[in-house]
């Protein structure tokens, strides 16, 4: 029994911290709200080899697991860091595992060629049909139709809305469906047919948003298995979380420090329990989102069965954590956390917009739902 | 990051496990209603059974009866008495915590006469700390005991929630021996024989109608001389070493307490149509995601306990997640069941029923709040009205603002 995280990855996560640190990012996000200009985290995720951080060695790559990639995410979540690894690892998880041409894969590795994931929603015990993300509302958009075509070539035509990272992407790995079930289809995001629209004011301007369209565009037909796309989606959801952990942290900190300054009636705020209790209960749900990324980190490698009941419950976790912790930051400073020199409403519109992303955080608590309710985690 | 056993661990378990399934059949059924004492004898033979194969005490050193082995020792043994379907030790209070604190502060006759009956539950024991008046705050306990001229002690007061009392032969009690002192430095523990004259065992009925705890009256018992464990006085040190060994009981124990997500999951399945029911499944996936967690969350704390660390404060926040889990469980399931839920031979109808008792138990949940915001967080403490001036004057102070 060792649940705990090695030496090696102590140091990663703090080379992260250490990383993210030299760039002003909180600034960062708020001036991007006003239109200015993200810093380039890219060349500083390229320097610390986070690109090719789950791709083989044999492929250019750092051959790292779920769980470290995780580590970085957290510390990107901390700071409000955009940097785009949301998108980029699961689509190099997919075109690894889909038998992409080891020339592609180098430039994953490297980073000199940027991945987008452009999702889709496995099917569950209630519907077992492949689904997009919608433009608005409830109703599921049909995941993009695929059509193979000679020489490891095929077609995809359709939509999804609301992709992470797809803006500036050179390459986009995408789900889509043919009449045997679900396809993975590596398209040049230059290809003829494809449009990558930017979403116009997104409320959390660190997180660049597209909706993307396909209309018969053709891209290369990867090998990926069925479980290999639904790991995608799952690890998706896995890396949302862990930036929600690290931003649940960051406002635990701000909280209880100013908790402990800030007097009223002649004693610090933090001494009454009503303060007290609130921060407790934000620092019970951080390490809740901690041990279920863990316990996500070690499905992936060793418990496949049960990375999505692991990686849907942190994301449920995580999400809940960070919608609570950056509502209990601005109560904690009272009106002057509503302002908007103060950082506390970048937390919470990174709360907003991330419990809403690839299926939502309700979507998370139905799929593990359904996954122990069929008994598809049985150990869990 | 690995949940296997190491090569020794493995080992060990493989050994426990061909034990069990050899000696399962000596194992008596998990405590039901049936009659009491006859109950208690074959929990009694069972845990000596156990003993004598070196599996009660394994956390004890050697020369107390023990195998000086680490608590996760004690983890592989308790989660394959939970996979053989097999009950624990009758005595895991006295094993787990009383036991562990006459070691660490105990004289040498006391070790010397009590430590080997224990393992064998010969001689089961009780914990005889709560009041009343005195449960969060236990250092604001009223039970009084006075020495005489020859060193023996007069004990009067009561005790509530005391687990085992009706068929206990000793408890380990924490009592005022100095009400002029302030209210942590006049405190003594003692070792109280359960038989002794003046001794009144009630049992206290739950919400489910079982008497789970009992509450204990002494009115006037005289205790002999050495019966004080640790110094005069200084028994809140002693008190402190119980709750820790509890906090290291409960971590280890942590998976055992069977709120577990699958559990409830088979439940609900048995019920398609709940099972596709989107509020069923927002319900359960809420408290699954926290039973999960509590899961995993114990695994980390088994990998502190491992590398020899204590848990602290923090450890408390795993009870108010598996409390406030299952209560939604219970809900969740009784929803969805209908009344046949509450049948009193339903087993959710015993949790639903346990657990708002279990709220307050160890701790109530604003109490460890308290203590997780100030230890772990470093948030200031509450103001405190009973600093620095003695327990009787605090007692008085008290009464005297309810009378006003």
């Amino acid at each position: 029994m060792n649940f705990d995280l090695s030496d090696e990855q102590v140091l990663l996560r703090e080379a992260a911290r250490d990383a993210f640190s030299r760039v002003r990012t909180v600034e960062a996000a708020r001036e991007a709200l006003e239109g200015g200009e993200l810093p380039d985290l890219w060349s500083t995720a390229r320097q610390a080899g986070w690109t090719g951080l789950l791709l083989a060695e044999e492929h250019g790559g750092a051959g790292l697991g779920a769980i470290d990639a995780m580590l970085v995410l957290a510390e990107a979540g901390r700071v409000l860091a955009g940097v785009p690894l949301l998108g980029h690892l699961p689509a190099t998880a997919l075109a690894e595992s889909g038998g992409c041409d080891e020339g592609t894969l180098a430039k994953l590795a490297s980073g000199e060629l940027r991945a987008a994931y452009v999702p889709a929603r496995p099917g569950d015990d209630v519907d077992p049909a492949w689904t997009a993300e919608p433009r608005s509302g409830r109703r599921r958009a049909p995941a993009p139709d695929v059509v193979r075509g000679d020489e490891g070539l095929a077609t995809v035509s359709g939509s999804v809305a609301w992709v992470p990272d797809a803006v500036g992407a050179g390459l986009l790995v995408v789900v889509g469906v043919d009449a045997s079930g679900p396809v993975a289809v590596a398209i040049d995001a230059s290809a003829d047919g494809v449009t990558v629209e930017p979403a116009r004011g997104v409320y959390d301007a660190t997180r660049p948003l597209a909706h993307v369209r396909f209309e018969n565009a053709c891209g290369k037909l990867l090998a990926a298995g069925e479980e290999e796309m639904r790991r995608a989606w799952f690890l998706a959801h896995a890396l949302i979380a862990a930036e929600s952990l690290g931003a649940v942290e960051e406002c635990l900190e701000r909280s209880v420090a100013y908790a402990k300054e800030r007097y009223t009636f002649g004693r610090a705020i933090g001494s009454y329990q009503a303060i007290k209790h609130a921060l407790t209960e934000v620092l019970r749900r951080q390490e809740n989102t901690r041990s279920l990324l863990y316990y996500a980190g070690w499905a992936y490698e060793s418990k496949p069965d049960e990375f999505a009941a692991a990686a849907s419950a942190a994301r449920a976790s995580g999400g809940a954590a960070l919608d609570f912790a950056a509502r209990e930051v601005i109560s904690v400073h009272g009106g002057i956390g509503a302002t908007w020199e103060h950082d506390a409403p970048l937390f919470f519109r990174r709360a907003q917009l991330s419990r809403r992303l690839l299926g939502g955080t309700g979507d998370a608590v139905d799929r593990l739902a359904g996954e122990l309710l069929t008994g598809s985690a049985a150990a869990a | 990051m690995d949940l296997n056993d190491t090569p020794e661990q493995a080992a060990y378990r493989a050994e426990v496990r061909a034990w069990l399934e050899q000696n399962a059949q000596h194992a008596p059924a998990t405590r039901g209603r049936g009659d009491e004492e006859q109950a208690v004898a074959a929990h009694r033979a069972w845990q000596r059974r156990l003993a004598e194969a070196g599996y009660v005490g394994v956390t004890w050193p050697a020369e107390h009866g023990g195998q000086g082995k680490g608590p996760l020792h004690q983890v592989v043994i308790n989660q394959e008495i939970a996979r053989a379907g097999v009950p624990g030790i009758l005595d895991a209070i006295g094993v787990g915590m009383l036991g562990p604190t006459l070691i660490a502060h105990g004289s040498d006759e006391q070790k010397q006469r009590y430590l080997a009956p224990m393992l064998h539950a010969d001689e089961v024991w009780c914990q005889l700390f709560s009041e009343p008046a005195a449960g969060s705050d236990l250092a604001g306990i009223q039970s009084r005991a006075r020495q005489e001229a020859d060193g023996s002690w007069r004990l009067s007061g009561q005790k509530v929630w005391t687990t085992n009392a009706q068929f206990a032969s000793y408890g380990l009690l924490l009592a005022r021996t100095d009400p002029d002192a302030h209210k942590h430095k006049g405190l003594t523990m003692f070792v109280v024989p359960m038989d002794a004259e003046g001794v009144t065992i009630r049992p206290l009925r739950q919400i489910s109608g079982e008497p789970e705890f009992n509450e204990v009256f002494f009115d006037d018992v005289k205790l002999e001389p050495g019966a004080e464990v640790g110094p005069v006085n200084g028994g809140w040190g002693v008190a402190l070493t119980t709750l820790m060994f509890e906090r290291l009981t409960i971590g280890a124990g942590s998976e055992g307490m069977g709120y577990r997500a699958d559990r409830f999951a088979r439940a609900i399945a048995s019920d398609p149509v709940a099972a596709k029911d989107p509020e069923v499944r927002a319900r359960f996936g809420e408290l699954a995601t926290e039973l999960l967690a509590l899961r995993f969350t114990g695994y980390r704390l088994l990998t502190a306990i491992s590398r020899g660390q204590i848990p602290g404060p923090e450890a408390g926040m795993g009870k108010i997640t598996a409390v406030n889990g299952a209560i939604a469980a219970g809900d969740l399931i009784a929803d969805v069941l209908g009344p046949e839920a509450l049948d009193p031979e339903s087993e959710w109808s015993y949790l639903i029923s346990f657990l708002p008792g279990l709220k307050s138990a160890g701790g109530t949940e604003e109490i460890l709040r308290n203590t997780v915001g100030e230890r772990v967080l470093g948030l200031p403490p509450e103001p405190r009205l009973d600093k620095g001036i003695p327990f009787s004057e605090l007692r008085a102070k008290e009464r005297q603002e309810v009378a006003s």
